[in-house]
Formats: structure tokens, C-alpha cells, sequence
């Protein structure tokens, strides 16, 4: 092994062609999709007819994004054990955004989250600042995605960068242009199968030459690499750090507009929980996948290969798909990942542009007075505007390292969408100031923060010693962002809020008047 | 379905609807300690007693990897759990509830 011929960056003609078949149905859904989407409803929410297994579906493919696939796979093939420290973050966030979260948001909310920190705050300021709140979560976990969307393509079909990102925001804008949620939450389904089955055929396949057992893959594993590869490694050195990402992971994980815009297309509060439960199993399911396949990685085409092609292992599942399944089976893996961006990128476009028109242009600027169709109109141009955006900061970020702007969004997400939405539903005597401090301090913290970390000021920036000691700073700007709510909510009353609490737990417990 | 001002009240004050927001609370509170007690406690042992997760229960295998793929699993079964008791207890709860406001 370790002297395998690789095809990679060479055109793969399978690739091509499954790609453009995905595109073609993809579009035709949409071309059908686009027929059902008139009103408001329609075009955010898919009618609220998703159901909660079709939406469980959608939710994890809106969440196992290329990097995760591919970026997590290359972790455990270079370093084993500490991947899984990785995925296992990301997971544990869904169960409690299926406690804390999803059935307040469902029965409280329309189409935004912001619709449930504003519910019985002023509509004016609340809405502005979850909207930057949004919108910061959304280009930057746009930026990572339209950057590795480029760079991926560019190795993977040898099509040029700039070609790449253009043909992905294109696709991606007609989807959401045109078919609105049925469209977005359809193409997230049938990208979260193909990846769901193409990873399960991987493992199927690794395994076969392991006489179909995991322990004897992780045994050649340890013999090759040593046993280091089964058990934590430099992962976690500082438990600060640990606690600290771990928060971002979690927390942020409730508190991603595009996640929880999902929750407002099923009919109920009942289909809201049941979509995480299946959503949860999913994403488990394929985080323990990733971690064979990065094992198969590892064993079968040699860390040595798998650094020298990307030294972050990125490319680590692609080269174990073409050494036990030919060039054929590349191809379908690198379609499968191009698919992924695309579906990922699209379920952000949607709620980018929802933030936009919904949150600012009908609430804050028409205050609330504006007819169905415009409402439409406007969300389609908002629709553009996200997706054009997406373009340009993809074409202007190229080459640049971007892989810390997931860790960004996560930190804001954590920090400034999740304590604002958590204590709308829970605190009677939160209040707009509070909402508003609380917002704006855990954005600005996590931007300030984390260049101030050696995430960026020493990798990045290539100083000598980091200003801001943790490498994520949700820990901080989490923690600020509660306290800001706290004293600005005791510092000011707001006696129309609390008493509109006690209508609003009827609805929050009993989905009494949830639309 | 439009509920009269005092009628709120009523509800508000009501035994059941206490009941039920007790409940839920308490049961979505737990849950989400038991998550993040899981998490973190893993988190801190690898942080704090890496060694603890490298010992060996076969000839390479270790137990942090039966551990690792646990929390996940783990972080799966607790939203089952959630769900069943939700569909069982909560949503029955809430339907009675919800059955003697629209008679009245």
C-alpha cells in the first residue's frame, strides 16, 4: 500500500455524469416545486406539509455538510481517535434542541426564530438585532461552505475555482429562487440519501476486506499506526479549550437560522420533535460511518498518501472510495459531495433571504402591513441578493484559510442566537434592552475574541503568542451574552412583556392559536 | 381558536395547565443536564485523565472506543426517550386539556 495511483483532479467522466444527473432532477423537482410556491407560507415554510420523517431527513442534510463528511473522515485517518472527539460536538447539540427548543419554536414562531424573541418584545429593535445576529451566522458558515465548495470541485473535477463557485451559486439560487422550501427541503433529502447510502456502500466495502469486522480494521489500524490511534490524543490539551468548543458545538447548534427555520415546514409541535428524533439518529448514524471510513482510510490507502495529497486529510474518503471501489465509485462519492455543498448552501440562501425580507423588510421597515404577494416578491429579490452574495465571497475569499469561520458562525450562533431564543420561552421578565444586549454583545464578543485567539491572531495572522487565550471564545461571549440579558432585563421593566407571557404559555405548551 | 380574556386567566391558573408546564420543565430540564453532564464529563476525562479512555479491553482496542461511539448513541436513545414520553404522556395531557377548553 501508499503508492496508489490517484485519478484525483483529473475530469471524471462517472463524476460528471452523476452530478448533472442530480442537477436535472434536482431542477425538475423545483420546476414542480416552483408551482406550489405563491404565498408566504409556501415560499418559507413549504405549507407546513413536511412531515416529521421527511423533515428529520432534510435537517441532516442540511447539517452533514461536505466538511463535515469529507473534513472529519481526513481528522480520524491522520489522527485517529481525536475525529471522534470532533463529531461527537456536533451531535450532542440536537438533543438539546429537541428539549429546550423545537416544539416553543414551532408553536410560537412563523417562518424565523426572530419571530419568537420578538413575540412579546418590541418588534422594531429586537428584529434588527437578531437580524445581524442571523445574518453574521449566515455569511460566515456561507463563506467556509462557497470556499470549500471551490476548492473541492477544483480537485476533485479539475474544473477551475472561480467556474466552480459560480456553478454552485447559480444552481442554488434557481432552487430557492423558484421552488422556495419544497424545493430547498426536497433537494436536502435526496442529497442527505445519496450520502446516507454512498457512506454506508463505503463501509460496506472497507469492511469486506476485514472480513466484515470493525475490531480487526481499528486492530490493523493500531498495528500500522500504533495503538495512540484508539485513545485521545492532543485533541484536548487545554480543558478551557475543550469547554469552550464544546459549548460552540452544542449551543450553536440550536441557535443555526437554517436549522431552525426547518422546524416551522411540519404541520405540529408532535412532528417537530419526532423530525430530531430522526434527524439525530441520521447524523449519528453517519458520524460512526465517517469514523470507519476515516479507519479504512487510514489502513487502506496509508496516512503518508492521504497528507501528501492534502495535508489536512481532506480528500482521505475520496481515496479510500477509488482504492476498494474503482474510479467509477470516486466518481459517485465526489458527486455525492458536490451535491452536499450545493443543498447546504441553498437551506443557508433560504434562511438568509428569510431574515432579509421577513424580519427587515416586512417587520421592521413595512412594520408588519405589507400584502402576500409582495411579501413573495421581496423574498425573492432577498432570495438573489443572499445568492450573488454568496458568490462574491466566494470568489473574493479564495485561497484564504477559512476553515475557522465554521468555528465563528457556531461561537455567534451560540452566543447571540441561542441565550436570546432560550430566554424568550422561559424568562417572564425578559425584556426588549435585554434581548437587544444580549444579542449584540455575544456577536461582537465572538468576532472580537476570536481574532484576538490563536485561531486567527497566531494562525492566521502569524503573530508570536495569541492576545485572547481560548481558540474558540464561545465560554466568554456565551457567558456575557447571559449576563447582559440578566442586568439589562433587571435594570428595565417592561410590564406589556410579562403580561403577554402568560398568553404566550399557552401557546408555547398547548400549541393553542400556533400557526 | 380564540380564547376569551378571562377565560386565559382561568386556564392560567388552572391546577392542570400548572401541572403540565411543571412537568414538562422538569422532565426537558433533566434531560438536557443529563446530556450536557454526559458531554462534559467525557470531555474533561479526556482533558483531565487522557490514560483512563487508553485502557486496553482487547488486544489494541481500548474502552474509549466503545465510550466515544456510547455518547453517541447515547445522545440518540435520550431523544427517543423524550419522544415517547412526549407522544405518551405530555401530548395526552395537553389534549385533555385542550378537550375541556373547547367544550366549555
Amino acid at each position: 500500500m501508499g503508492t496508489i495511483e490517484t485519478t484525483l483532479g483529473h475530469v471524471n467522466i462517472a463524476s460528471i455524469i452523476i452530478f448533472f444527473v442530480f442537477v436535472a432532477i434536482t431542477l425538475v423537482i423545483t420546476y414542480w416545486a416552483a408551482k406550489k410556491t405563491k404565498t408566504t407560507s409556501e415560499f418559507y415554510a413549504a405549507d407546513r406539509n413536511i412531515s416529521g420523517f421527511q423533515n428529520g431527513l432534510a435537517l441532516s442534510g442540511d447539517y452533514m455538510s461536505a466538511a463535515s463528511f469529507l473534513g472529519i473522515a481526513g481528522m480520524v485517518s491522520l489522527k485517529g481517535y481525536d475525529g471522534l472527539i470532533y463529531s461527537i460536538g456536533f451531535l450532542v447539540g440536537w438533543p438539546l434542541v429537541m428539549f429546550l427548543i423545537a416544539e416553543p419554536l414551532r408553536n410560537l414562531g412563523k417562518f424565523t426564530f426572530a419571530d419568537v424573541v420578538a413575540f412579546r418584545l418590541k418588534q422594531k429593535p429586537v428584529r434588527i438585532a437578531s437580524s445581524v445576529g442571523s445574518l453574521m451566522t449566515i455569511v460566515f458558515y456561507l463563506i467556509a461552505q462557497m470556499v470549500g465548495a471551490g476548492s473541492l470541485i477544483n480537485i476533485l473535477f479539475g474544473l477551475p475555482y472561480e467556474l466552480a463557485v459560480v456553478i454552485v451559486g447559480l444552481v442554488m439560487i434557481s432552487y430557492v429562487l423558484f421552488g422556495g422550501m419544497l424545493a430547498t427541503t426536497w433537494v436536502q433529502i435526496i442529497k442527505a440519501v445519496l450520502l446516507l447510502s454512498g457512506a454506508t456502500f463505503l463501509v460496506i466495502m472497507t469492511l469486506a476486506s476485514f472480513g466484515m469486522n470493525p475490531i480487526s480494521l481499528f486492530e490493523q489500524a493500531a498495528a500500522k499506526y500504533g495503538d495512540a490511534v484508539l485513545s485521545p490524543g492532543g485533541f484536548v490539551t487545554n480543558p478551557w479549550d475543550a469547554v469552550s468548543l464544546g459549548l460552540a458545538l452544542i449551543l450553536g447548534t440550536a441557535g443555526l437560522p437554517h436549522i431552525l427555520m426547518r422546524f416551522f415546514t411540519v404541520p405540529d409541535a408532535k412532528q417537530a420533535r419526532k423530525s430530531v428524533f430522526i434527524a439525530t439518529g441520521f447524523i449519528g448514524y453517519f458520524y460512526i460511518l465517517t469514523f470507519i471510513i476515516g479507519f479504512g482510510a487510514m489502513v487502506l490507502v496509508g496516512q503518508d498518501v492521504i497528507s501528501g495529497i492534502d495535508k489536512g486529510g481532506n480528500m482521505a474518503a475520496l481515496l479510500l472510495a477509488e482504492s476498494v471501489g474503482g474510479r467509477f465509485f470516486l466518481g459517485f462519492i465526489a458527486a455525492v459531495a458536490f451535491a452536499t455543498i450545493l443543498a447546504v448552501v441553498a437551506g443557508l440562501t433560504l434562511s438568509g433571504a428569510s431574515t432579509l425580507s421577513h424580519d427587515l423588510y416586512v417587520n421592521v421597515i413595512k412594520k408588519g402591513k405589507t400584502d402576500e404577494a409582495g411579501e413573495v416578491k421581496v423574498a425573492r429579490i432577498s432570495t438573489l441578493m443572499i445568492g450573488l452574495l454568496a458568490i462574491i465571497l466566494g470568489l473574493t475569499f479564495k485561497g484564504q484559510n477559512v476553515a475557522f469561520m465554521v468555528g465563528l458562525a457556531f461561537a455567534i450562533a451560540a452566543s447571540s442566537n441561542f441565550p436570546s431564543l432560550l430566554l424568550s420561552i422561559l424568562w417572564k421578565k425578559f425584556t426588549t434592552k435585554g434581548a437587544v444586549a444580549s444579542i449584540i454583545t455575544g456577536a461582537s464578543l465572538s468576532v472580537i475574541l476570536i481574532i484576538l485567539s490563536p485561531t486567527v491572531w497566531v494562525d492566521i495572522m502569524g503573530n508570536e503568542t495569541a492576545i485572547f487565550p481560548l481558540k474558540n471564545p464561545a465560554l466568554i461571549s456565551m457567558s456575557a451574552s447571559f449576563l447582559a440579558a440578566f442586568i439589562f432585563s433587571k435594570l428595565t421593566m417592561e410590564p406589556s412583556a410579562e403580561e403577554k407571557f402568560e398568553d404566550e404559555k399557552l401557546r408555547t405548551y398547548l400549541g393553542v392559536g400556533a400557526e | 381558536m380564540g380564547i376569551q380574556a378571562s377565560r386565559v386567566k382561568e386556564i392560567l391558573d388552572s391546577k392542570k395547565f400548572k401541572d403540565i408546564v411543571k412537568k414538562r420543565l422538569r422532565v426537558s430540564l433533566s434531560l438536557t443536564a443529563l446530556m450536557l453532564i454526559v458531554y462534559f464529563g467525557f470531555m474533561l476525562t479526556i482533558a483531565f485523565y487522557k490514560e483512563l479512555l487508553a485502557v486496553k479491553i482487547g488486544e489494541h482496542i481500548t474502552i474509549g472506543l466503545p465510550i466515544g461511539l456510547g455518547v453517541i448513541v447515547f445522545a440518540w436513545l435520550l431523544t427517543g426517550f423524550y419522544t415517547r414520553w412526549a407522544n405518551n404522556k405530555y401530548d395526552k395531557a395537553v389534549r385533555e386539556l385542550r378537550n375541556e377548553i373547547l367544550e366549555k
